[in-house]
């Protein structure tokens, strides 16, 4: 047991490492995903390309596909390089090429494949995924959005919502519903789609916390071939379900620094002073609570280096990796919080001109209810775990043998 | 990237499943605990013994299997998972390790091949009384080679050989070993929480103490060693917790209510879900706590800390949430979740309790984020 590579491995990080040194651009703040600005599009677009060329986009996809020809741990290593020289540009294709691309390849013909792959792995169009509506988060099946056939082509009228980097795609792929007489699951199908089509527009939500970072996008009458189908006719709930397990398949294992946030939590705490002006950091109430923190974020961090552990051998990484989100969204939140309350007073200020840390824990009590939310929400992943990991029996679905149409709704 | 076990180790754990499955099955430690003078199955020890555990970390020359810590940690999860009562902890995490650690070939000589043989049983007596064992609180006291004082409680201490006693020599904190069974030492079984385990309070008067390690080296070493008997500790506390989740999602599985089988409903599905998150953050900080101790890394203290903290964390939760999803049926003798909630309360204060990790690992952490 040891944290070593192996010796390919460490054959793969020298000559990366070497590749990076000479190309990688420096000095560029890191991008994450749906808050990008132009200027910053332009150098992720860029360094994106410059990847492509040297088979460090999209490592572990065969060489004809535009990919490196690599495996798991040889794009986890590149990963782990580029965020040792604090590169972070790699945001706006996370979608497109995590999610969009894969399900293209999964069912697309050939053509349709030669034309979209390429450019996407080399930065060149950007991909959103279209399926949240506002009567389908969790329950994604339930969406509303719908398709109705007019020749060889279809008419799209409808809702989604929480597309991130929708206001900035070239295309996206879409789920509808092509046939409410069916139940629920049976009545979807996939389709991918030209963002600047006629009658698509995109608004950008204002969150709770104030930011602008997802869209919602309307479809007034928007007109789709039916070779833009992805995969069979109202088959779209399996093809959708291609596309989420894609999402789940990219492992990110045992990058941030260790403990979490703990440690600049202790930083800010030794800098603040109790009634007798003593630091906060001496607390034993606060410090019981850092402790919890800092072994929270520790055993993130080493179950992420089982899964590394489990690439690195040739193996399939265990379910560990399921906790991950669940534990680190409500874990920043009660952190943030605590460090909020610890200020007293001063801790409801967010002006950047006074507020302790720059404010960062006041942003991230902002910020970690949507982490709660977005991509599975606590109890959706509570489900996952339980059904899939522990073999608990499903939910009871009242859902599923009645036509949509006759489901009941709320609003 | 190599932070698991190898599949040797996993093929040693995986027979020391199976070796005590059946020879230390729920149903004997149950009844174990209900014996008059409980906290030791002779015959399991002997077994283990003749398994060569006791003796899988310490050196071949001293008569052990000199396997390593690795090796230990995979026996430490299964003992753990299988509520095991035997001493082992007292003798091997605490006992043996602290001769490996500052006996002198003398010492190491003359206890080692008995513990590897299971002749001897050992133990370490550090508590007085209530809360954290510290330097201003031992009132035990050795001149001219003789210790006087109390020590409660001493885990395992009414079936124990010898101990090692903290206590203070010419003012200064010091490690002892005594004979438990030679002159001035009247000991007395003490009720505990846990009747798998034994429990002690023993009474030194002019006892024959030897020291162990260099006097006034008592508390440093005493912290050394108990951050590696954390490490294997915490091993215990997975291996129970994983047992706790097993045998709540086997009952959700098989108990039905309102004409359904329970695991179906989502109070009972969450509350797993939570189990489950606990125990992977407990195994993975208890692994890291496996590298320190192995490669004897300067990162010992902090990954001691850790793993102790996880893994008491999540034994407790564990523990107590599979008597809940038991419900009446947990309530009960017969149906030993009460096993694990009482083993989860000895693991969880042995070594010092999480309190008190915690606020020695945030010292550690100033201390490395001063640096």
């Amino acid at each position: 047991m040891d944290f070593n590579d192996t010796p390919q491995e460490a054959e793969y990080r020298v000559k990366v490492r070497a590749w990076l040194e000479e190309n990688a651009p420096r000095g560029i703040k890191g991008v994450s995903l749906g808050d990008e600005d132009p200027e910053l599009l332009i150098a992720c677009k860029a360094w994106q390309a410059k990847k492509a060329a040297a088979g460090y986009a999209q490592i572990r996809w065969p060489k004809d596909w535009g990919g490196g020809g690599g495996s798991t741990i040889e794009s986890v290593i590149f990963g782990q390089e580029e965020s040792r020289l604090g590169v972070n540009l790699g945001g706006p294709f996370a979608i497109g090429l995590g999610m969009c691309i894969p399900t293209v390849m999964a069912t697309a013909d050939e053509e349709t494949k030669a034309r979209f792959i390429g450019p996407a792995v080399r930065g060149e169009e950007l991909w959103c995924q279209l399926f949240s509506e506002p009567a389908g988060g969790s329950d994604v099946a339930a969406i509303r959005t719908k398709a109705v056939k007019d020749g060889d082509e279809w008419v799209i009228n409808g809702q989604k919502i929480w597309t991130s980097g929708a206001h900035y795609s070239d295309y996206g792929i879409l789920l509808v519903r092509t046939d409410p007489d069916a139940v629920k699951h049976k009545g979807l199908t996939m389709f991918w789609i030209d963002m600047k089509s006629a009658g698509i527009q995109c608004k950008s939500i204002h969150q709770m916390s104030g930011a602008r970072g997802f869209n919602e996008v309307f479809f007034t009458d928007v007109r789709v071939k039916d070779s833009q189908r992805l995969g069979a006719l109202n088959d779209g709930w399996k093809v959708s379900i291609v596309t989420l397990m894609n999402e789940r398949a990219s492992v990110g294992g045992g990058r941030g620094a260790p403990g979490g946030g703990a440690l600049s939590a202790l930083k800010l705490a030794q800098k603040m002073t109790d009634e007798d002006g003593a630091p906060l950091s001496t607390d034993r109430a606060f410090r019981e609570k850092l402790a919890d923190w800092y072994v929270r974020g520790e055993g993130l961090r080493f179950t992420g280096l089982r899964s590394l552990t489990a690439l690195s051998r040739g193996q399939t990484p265990g379910p560990e990796a399921s906790v991950a989100k669940l534990i680190q969204a409500a874990g920043a939140q009660d952190m943030a919080n605590e460090m909020l309350e610890l200020q007293d007073q001063f801790g409801i200020i967010t002006d950047p001109k006074y507020a302790a840390a720059g404010g960062a824990f006041q942003d991230m009590v902002m910020g970690a209810p949507g982490m709660r939310i977005a991509g599975g929400t606590d109890e959706i992943l509570r489900n996952i775990i339980a059904e899939r990991v522990l073999g608990m029996p499903g939910e009871i679905r009242v859902d599923k043998d009645l036509p949509f149409k006759d489901l009941p709704t709320g609003r | 990237m190599n932070f698991d076990f190898s599949d040797d180790q996993l093929a040693l754990k995986e027979e020391a499943r199976k070796f005590l499955s059946a020879k230390c099955p729920p149903d004997s430690v149950r009844k174990l605990m209900e014996d008059d003078s409980p906290g030791i199955d002779r015959a399991l020890w002997t077994q283990v013994a003749e398994q060569g555990w006791l003796g899988a970390a310490i050196p071949e020359e001293h008569g052990g299997l000199g396997l390593g810590y690795l090796e230990l940690c995979c026996i430490a999860e299964e003992l753990g998972r299988a509520v095991a009562p035997i001493p082992f902890a007292s003798t091997v995490y605490f006992f043996a390790e602290a001769l490996l650690r500052a006996g002198d070939a003398e010492q190491k000589a003359a206890y080692l091949p008995k513990i590897v043989s299971g002749e001897l049983i050992g133990t370490i007596a550090s508590s007085e009384g209530t809360g954290p064992v510290s330097a201003t609180k031992i009132t035990a006291e050795v001149s001219g080679g003789k210790l006087t004082g109390v020590k409660i409680p001493v885990t395992d201490g009414s079936i124990a050989d010898y101990a090692i006693a903290l206590a203070n020599e010419g003012g200064k904190p010091t490690l002892f070993i005594v004979d438990l069974n030679g002159a001035g030492v009247s000991r007395e079984t003490v009720e505990t929480l846990d009747r798998s385990r034994d429990a002690a309070r023993i009474e030194f008067k002019d006892a024959p103490a030897t020291r162990l390690g260099a006097a006034g080296d008592g508390l440093a070493l005493y912290e050394a060693i108990n951050d590696r008997a954390a490490v294997l500790i915490a091993f215990e506390q997975v291996g129970g917790s994983d047992m706790c989740l097993e045998m709540a999602r086997a009952y959700a599985l098989e108990r039905y209510a309102f004409g359904r089988q329970i695991g179906g409903y989502q109070a009972i599905k969450h509350r797993l879900s939570d189990m489950y998150a606990k125990n992977v953050l407990a195994r993975g900080n208890a692994y890291y706590g496996a590298w320190a101790l192995n490669s004897d890394a300067p990162e010992l203290p902090i990954a001691a800390a850790g793993a102790r903290i996880s893994a008491s964390d999540a034994y407790w939760f564990g523990s107590k949430e599979n008597v809940q999803v038991h419900g009446g049926m947990g309530y009960t003798w017969e149906v030993d979740c009460h096993l694990h909630y009482r083993r989860s309360r000895q693991l969880s204060v042995v070594a010092g309790s999480p309190r008190s990790w915690k606020h020695r690992l945030i010292t550690m952490l100033e201390r490395s984020n001063a640096a």
